[in-house]
């Protein structure tokens, strides 16, 4: 049910991810294709790689990136064209400049924060007064008494 | 009245008139559910007990004409009744039963029918079952729970009317998307349903003692069962998801961090750390505050993902429901419930005083690290599913949040947590001392560093994620082993093997469960880090290899299935010469929804999948075919099975016996041990 639209999209086009005629020669560049495509958004598609995606702007984008790979590009200059060309929307990975700090930061910052919070708590609790051994009022142990006599 | 063609007017009419009883039904539940949400809430307030016995009979006559209403939809999908919109948009007369009734909760207007059925289910089953909670906590949980019900049925009889007729009867309906004409399918939406609702539960329950103002033991051995409960329906409705997108979408994929996943993913977190808080309010009476702020958030998760699911808001372009008037109520409940309720735990969170008092090394600090790295990921999680819509709204920048985030930003936590689990699970409570329980872990550690450093010099080059993977599944599978064998006391290893089996249904499921994660972690670690991929022309009887496989495309056949056309091959798999299997990847095309699917073949086993996947048919007579060896793919739904079963073993712990149904079999007794 999830993916209905998604697929009704992709399934419009009836061709494959990566096809074997895309496959470049050179297995140390088609591995690095492979990598940059995993990263890189299929832009008809909905969150989906161009790797993964059957669409046909997938293929071409797909195409892109190994014809980059070929004229020499290194990985990054070959991400830079093609976000030169689609803007940021296309990278999967966004990138950590800018704003968005705040969203690879808000993990780790959070953790931090979560952690120290924690360590407070924990020592309030170790060095708080034991209040009562038993740990239940009156009325909750008289409430057990009732629950376990029935 | 609908025109009949093709069917006696009399048959027509009955049909017409279930479907309007079936509305009429709805609204005559919307409106005991404002009773319920009104009437008990004054008499636990006033203490008058007549006003607050209200809520049981309401909630149960709530659910039966939720029910009535469901069956009715149900009849009408069954029956094919085309006069109703809902029938003629998503269903169709040469559709197989078991998807004539999926197709029920196939669609929008559906599946909220459904949602507002099991929110009802719940609270009738509070009403049958809460037989011994306090008259009042039972009377204000039972109206909260129904607040919710309102909201849902509001939204329903306002915007997504399911009974909405036909002016002219078609003939037939357009069909319901071949892709969940799938018996995997079929049966997700409920579970994860279930798991949703449920949560509601826990979120009664919050609200109801945050009214109160005091939440005790007996307070979490309520609330536990519930959520426990919830847990388990949302892991296998998870599991059913990932499984039929591994089966169904061609390429084997398992977990997308898609929106609509996250959704289901981030109630399940939370829902697993509330689990485990609520472990502490119930043996130690400390961590309240934040067991209350738990269940309030794991159903407020629940929403957003209601709310993201429904609105299309984030998933934008291709979304399920693009209609802003739904998102904008579904907006409007979150806001009035979740907003509600953490102003009303703002004003009395203070008053939940905790009694237990322990030493920075004990289980209790070990649960809450364990509820700090499930909630921070979850956080991850969230902040990773919003952060487009954040960026396009406060920092005009249009960008994707996608799975290389998510593994990268996730992936730390659930390794930190498995590194952490055995250890917390064997310290004892109060006071503990690591070396001490560390001790009996150090066989698990040896054995644990010993495989994964043998699987490390197996695999050369490849990604550090498979003997990552392998050393946390080893280090909690023992790990767990350890710690349920170390419950059974002391003497010959006879007796506490005899032991072991009377062991209680927590500590039991406590096992299996983490052991399940385990499992799980090296299914996703082992699929993928070993891998293998094949991308290739396939010529008939020209055999390539792909791993340690050798497969041969022997023919490529048309076949016509029960509502689709087939483009059908037949790849004969062999290993070191000795056939394994023939494999039968398909090209389906269904034409009354008019698209094609690919259907994968897979050869199942235990260690590994073999998953063929055909595609178009090339100008020099091969055909395009993608192979895939797949190493340990089936543990990741062997593992979370087994967290299902573990959980469910914990739910049949005496004590929640004890604490739910010590009314209802007093003769009985309990059983002495």
């Amino acid at each position: 049910m999830k993916r209905l639209l998604l697929i009704l999209s992709l399934l419009a086009t009836p061709v494959a991810a990566v096809q074997p005629d895309e496959v470049l020669s050179d297995p140390a560049l088609e591995a690095r294709a492979r990598e940059l495509s995993k990263d890189l958004r299929c832009l008809v598609c909905r969150n989906e790689s161009i790797d993964d995606s059957n669409a046909e702007l997938a293929r071409d984008l797909r195409i892109l990136v190994r014809e980059r790979l070929v004229a020499g590009d290194s990985d990054d200059e070959a991400i830079d064209f093609i976000v030169a060309r689609y803007g940021e929307y296309v990278l999967l990975r966004p990138r950590t400049g800018g704003s968005n700090v705040l969203l690879w930061a808000a993990g780790p910052a959070m953790l931090l924060l979560a952690l120290a919070m924690a360590g407070l708590y924990l020592r309030g609790r170790s060095n708080a007064p034991q209040k009562n051994s038993a740990g239940l009022s009156d009325e909750e142990k008289a409430r057990l008494a009732e629950i376990l006599k029935e | 009245m609908p025109i009949c063609i093709g069917l006696s007017c009399r048959a027509a009419y009955t049909r017409g008139m279930i479907t309007e009883l079936g509305h009429f039904a709805l609204i005559l539940a919307a409106l005991t559910a404002v009773v319920q949400a009104l009437i008990p809430l004054i008499g636990a307030h006033k203490r008058w007990p007549g006003w607050m016995a209200v809520a049981e009979p309401a909630a149960t006559v709530q659910f039966l004409l939720t029910s009535f209403s469901f069956v009715a939809l149900t009849y009408a999908f069954v029956t094919s009744d085309f006069s109703v919109r809902l029938v003629y948009t998503n269903s169709h007369t040469l559709k197989p039963m078991l998807y004539k009734i999926s197709g029920v909760w196939g669609n929008h207007e559906g599946s909220m029918l459904l949602w507002v059925l099991i929110l009802t289910l719940f609270g009738a089953c509070l009403a049958w079952f809460g037989g011994n909670l306090p008259p009042g906590l039972r009377a204000r949980a039972l109206a909260v729970q129904s607040m919710v019900s309102v909201a849902f049925f509001a939204f329903i009889l306002f915007t997504s009317n399911p009974f909405l007729r036909m002016d002219a009867v078609p003939f037939d309906g357009n069909g319901l998307n071949p892709l969940l004409q799938d018996p995997g399918l079929a049966f997700h939406p409920p579970f994860l349903y279930l798991g949703y609702v449920g949560l509601s539960m826990a979120f009664s329950f919050a609200v109801a003692a945050l009214i109160e103002g005091r939440v005790d033991a007996a307070w979490a051995r309520w609330v536990r069962p519930w959520t426990l409960a919830a847990w388990v329906f949302l892991t296998i409705g998870i599991a059913l998801g990932s499984w039929w997108a591994y089966y169904e979408l061609g390429w084997g994929g398992f977990w997308f961090w898609d929106p609509v996943e996250n959704a289901s993913f981030m109630p399940w977190l939370l829902a697993a750390a509330l689990l485990h808080s609520a472990i502490v309010v119930e043996k130690r009476e400390a961590l309240k505050s934040w067991t209350i702020l738990l269940a309030i958030l794991a159903f407020g998760f629940s929403l957003i993902g209601t709310f993201i699911v429904r609105s299309g808001v984030i998933t934008s372009v291709h979304a399920f429901a693009n209609d802003p008037e739904r998102g904008v109520f579904i907006l409007a409940i979150l806001a009035v419930f979740v907003g509600g309720a953490l102003m009303l735990y703002a004003a009395r969170a203070g008053a939940l005083e905790a009694k237990g008092v322990f030493g920075i090394v004990s289980r209790e600090s070990a649960l809450v690290f364990n509820n700090i790295l499930l909630a921070v990921s979850c956080f991850v999680v969230f902040i990773g599913t919003i952060w487009p819509l954040v960026a396009e709204l406060f920092f005009a920048r249009k960008l994707s949040v996608g799975p290389p985030f998510f593994n990268l930003a996730f992936t730390p936590f659930m390794v930190a947590l498995g590194l952490v689990l055995p250890i917390g699970a064997m310290l004892p409570w109060k006071r503990a001392y690591v070396g001490r329980a560390i001790k009996p872990l150090v066989p698990a550690l040896v054995l644990a560093v010993a495989l994964a450093g043998l699987a490390w010099s197996m695999q050369s080059g490849r990604s550090l994620l498979g003997p990552v993977g392998l050393f946390l599944a080893v280090w909690i599978l023992t790990g767990s082993a350890i710690d349920i064998f170390s419950r059974t006391g002391r003497g010959s290893i006879g007796q506490r093997l005899g032991r072991l089996r009377r062991l209680p249904g927590a500590d039991w499921g406590k096992a299996i469960a983490h052991s399940g994660l385990g499992i799980t972690m090296l299914g996703v670690a082992g699929l993928m880090a070993w891998e293998q991929e094949d991308i290739r022309v396939a010529y008939i009887d020209q055999p390539f290899t792909v791993g340690a496989y050798e497969l041969t495309l022997l023919d490529v056949r048309e076949v016509q299935g029960p509502n689709y056309f087939s483009t059908m091959g037949d790849v004969k798999v062999t290993k070191a010469g000795r056939e394994i299997t023939t494999l039968n990847p398909e090209k389906r095309v269904y034409p009354v929804a008019g698209m094609p699917t690919t259907e994968a073949a897979i050869d199942y086993r235990f260690l590994r999948d073999v998953y063929v996947v055909i595609g178009d048919p090339q100008a020099d007579g091969g055909f395009t075919m993608r192979t895939y060896v797949k190493p340990l793919t089936n543990w990741i739904w062997l593992g979370t099975l087994m967290m299902a079963i573990g959980g469910l073993y914990s739910l049949a712990d005496r004590r929640y016996r004890v604490a739910a149904g010590a009314r209802k079999t007093p003769e009985q007794g309990v059983p002495a041990e």
